[in-house]
């Protein structure tokens, strides 16, 4: 049981990108993973388990010991926090900005600005860095339409083309981060199983750089 | 209020059960008679104190996690402990004030404002020990020794001690000469072992090219003892203590590898654990299926500073509640059913079982729960005029 590993993946988008990465690495999940309703699947190695859960969700599966290592976007990551969590590759997969957007030629506000997002931390770490009194809104989705019903000012939101912002009459302003898929890696985990987790790091590494160096070419 | 307001207790609050209560109180037994019997003296560090004195040069991390509150006659801001190593630090720096190694020892309550993990809670029981007044490695390999005998102590049979030292980022840091905003955002790319953010972090703050190399070699030095030869040649430019540095960790694992065989030894020249106070050796034991250390210590030299005397430290802390779930076994059947009865002879027979060390549970009249209930394995039956120990049918 200790020797085995746990491997949790997001799921959606990231994970169709996740997966021809993985069988790069050697590593394929016994079944299809789109077409059961299972959530713990085994691989073709006999010591490797992956579960597939919401990619809010890797980052605590991850840091309780739960898995030991798991696939997250970075704004998911930035939102949870990092605490007890290595973050050893970027998989350079599913790859957007986290951006500050408002509709299209308004002023921003100078006093209390309202701010609409589903990442409610890293707005207020991001304003706050800035000096800027923010109200933040918890919202799960459709940020955009929220300065149109005059429900905030601004959101803070992932830009991928940025066409449904302007769909919706919005720009994007100001860049928080740029986003990427990161591997993050339990630090009990990394200290107890190193030496099955390492090898499986290099691999990942040489598949990750492999693509790099096809994309440039 | 509802039946559920009445019994819920607060986040991170728990109350401790039978069996769980008798098992801590004999780990929190074994593990102090075994550091007294390395001659370290148990100390009781006071739970509430001013705040000043509890904070002083100890960093944001544990003033987030104090309790505070203000006493009504002074006025002044306390705070509940919530590490008891400071508070030793200041027992002997200044109250007992002793000349050469002093060695204390604790095993006290402690409360956090918040749950480092959940398996910490708020409310653990902190035990450990420290080892002030001689800054040689000798002092560290005792404490080390005495964490792995804890955690065998308290039934860890794998176990993994991960090593580091505070000595080698803080060497390379000083010779790098960077402004703390930058020093700041490298030290968190590193914390997480990002070779990508470290790399941007070096190219954007660290000029000399062998030192930028070194930090980039630094992220990746982790891993069993090969770790330490791939240290040397990557740091061999290095400034002098980081040498030091790797030569005392040589020392510590062949010290570890002699004594404990069958601990599996994992180095992290990265680990930055504690940077606001550690100054030498790190460590942290974990245990297959616990998520995060279950000892944790290492050498911190200069506590004792803001309380008059700066001494060598060295020395480790432990959850009690959490090393006392490494056993779950459950307690053996061992006691003797006396019946409910008024008889001046089994008076007398139950007194003395009892100054014998014997559980003897005497049945109250009425009791409509038997022998298996309480835990028993033996029963009191009448013989003529006697009463007799025989084993429960």
């Amino acid at each position: 049981m200790s020797k085995q590993l746990i491997l949790a993946l997001s799921k959606g988008r990231i994970l169709d990108e996740t997966l021809p990465l993985l069988a790069d690495a050697g590593i394929e999940p016994a079944e299809d993973l789109g077409k059961s309703r299972k959530l713990l699947f085994d691989t073709n190695l006999p010591d490797v388990k992956l579960v597939v859960i919401r990619a809010t969700d890797v980052p605590t599966y991850v840091q309780l010991g739960a898995a030991d290592l798991g696939v997250a976007g970075k704004d998911v990551l930035l939102e949870h926090g990092v605490e007890g969590l290595y973050e050893p590759l970027d998989l350079e997969i599913a790859k957007c900005k986290l951006m500050t957007a408002g509709v299209t030629g308004a002023e921003p506000s100078r006093a209390r600005r309202r701010v609409a997002t589903k990442f409610v931390n890293v707005a207020r770490r991001y304003y706050a860095e800035r000096g800027i009194q923010a109200e933040v809104i918890k919202l799960y989705g459709a940020m955009e339409l929220a300065p149109l019903m005059n429900l905030a000012d601004e959101i803070v939101d992932i830009v991928d083309t940025g066409n449904t912002l302007r769909a919706n009459g919005m720009e994007p302003r100001e860049l928080i981060a740029p986003i990427s898929t990161r591997l993050v890696v339990n630090k009990a985990a990394m200290t107890m199983k190193h030496e099955r987790l390492k090898p499986l790091l290099e691999r990942l590494e040489a598949a990750v750089a492999a693509r790099r160096q096809a994309a440039e070419a | 209020m509802t039946i559920a307001d009445r019994w819920l207790l607060p986040d991170g609050m728990d109350e401790v059960l039978p069996p769980q209560a008798a098992r801590m109180e004999e780990l929190r037994r074994a593990l102090l008679d075994l550091y007294h019997r390395w001659g370290y003296d148990q100390v009781m560090p006071p739970p509430v104190e001013f705040l000043d004195s509890l904070l002083t040069g100890t960093g944001t991390d544990l003033e987030l996690q104090t309790f505070k509150l203000t006493d009504q006659l002074t006025g002044r801001m306390m705070g509940v402990s919530a590490d008891v190593t400071p508070q030793v630090a200041r027992m002997d720096a200044h109250s007992l004030h002793r000349q050469g190694p002093v060695r204390l020892c604790y095993c006290t309550n402690v409360l956090r404002a918040t749950a480092d993990q959940h398996q910490g809670g708020r409310s653990p029981v902190q035990v450990g020990l420290e080892l002030f007044g001689h800054a040689g490695l000798e002092a560290d390999l005792e404490v080390l020794r005495l964490a792995l005998g804890s955690l065998s102590a308290a039934g860890a049979d794998e176990m993994h001690l991960a090593l580091g030292h505070i000595g080698i980022y803080r060497s390379l840091v000083q010779a790098a000469d960077l402004e703390p905003a930058r020093e700041r955002a490298l030290f968190e790319a590193l914390e997480l072992k990002s070779p990508g953010e470290v790399a941007a972090r070096v190219a954007e703050s660290v000029e000399d090219p062998a030192l930028a190399e070194m930090f980039l070699a630094l992220v990746h030095l982790h891993g069993g003892p090969e770790v330490l030869e791939q240290a040397r040649e990557a740091f061999a430019e290095a400034p002098a203590p980081v040498g030091a540095a790797l030569d005392q960790l040589r020392e510590l694992c062949a010290g570890v590898a002699a004594d404990y065989p069958q601990v599996t030894l994992y180095f992290d020249l990265a680990e930055l654990r504690g940077y606001q106070y550690h100054t030498g050796m790190m460590f942290a034991a974990y245990v297959p299926g616990y998520g995060q250390a279950l000892a944790k210590g290492g050498r911190y030299d200069d506590t004792g500073r803001v309380f008059g005397r700066a001494r060598p430290a060295t020395g480790f802390s432990m959850d009690l509640k959490l090393l006392a779930s490494l056993a779950v076994d459950e307690p053996p059947c061992d006691g003797i059913w006396a019946p409910a009865e008024e008889d001046a002879v089994l008076a007398e027979v139950v007194a003395r079982l009892r100054q014998d060390g014997e559980r003897v549970i005497q049945a109250l009249p009425g009791q409509r729960t038997g022998p298996a209930e309480h835990r028993c394995n033996r029963r009191l039956v009448r013989l003529g005029e006697d009463w007799q120990v025989s084993p429960l049918a």
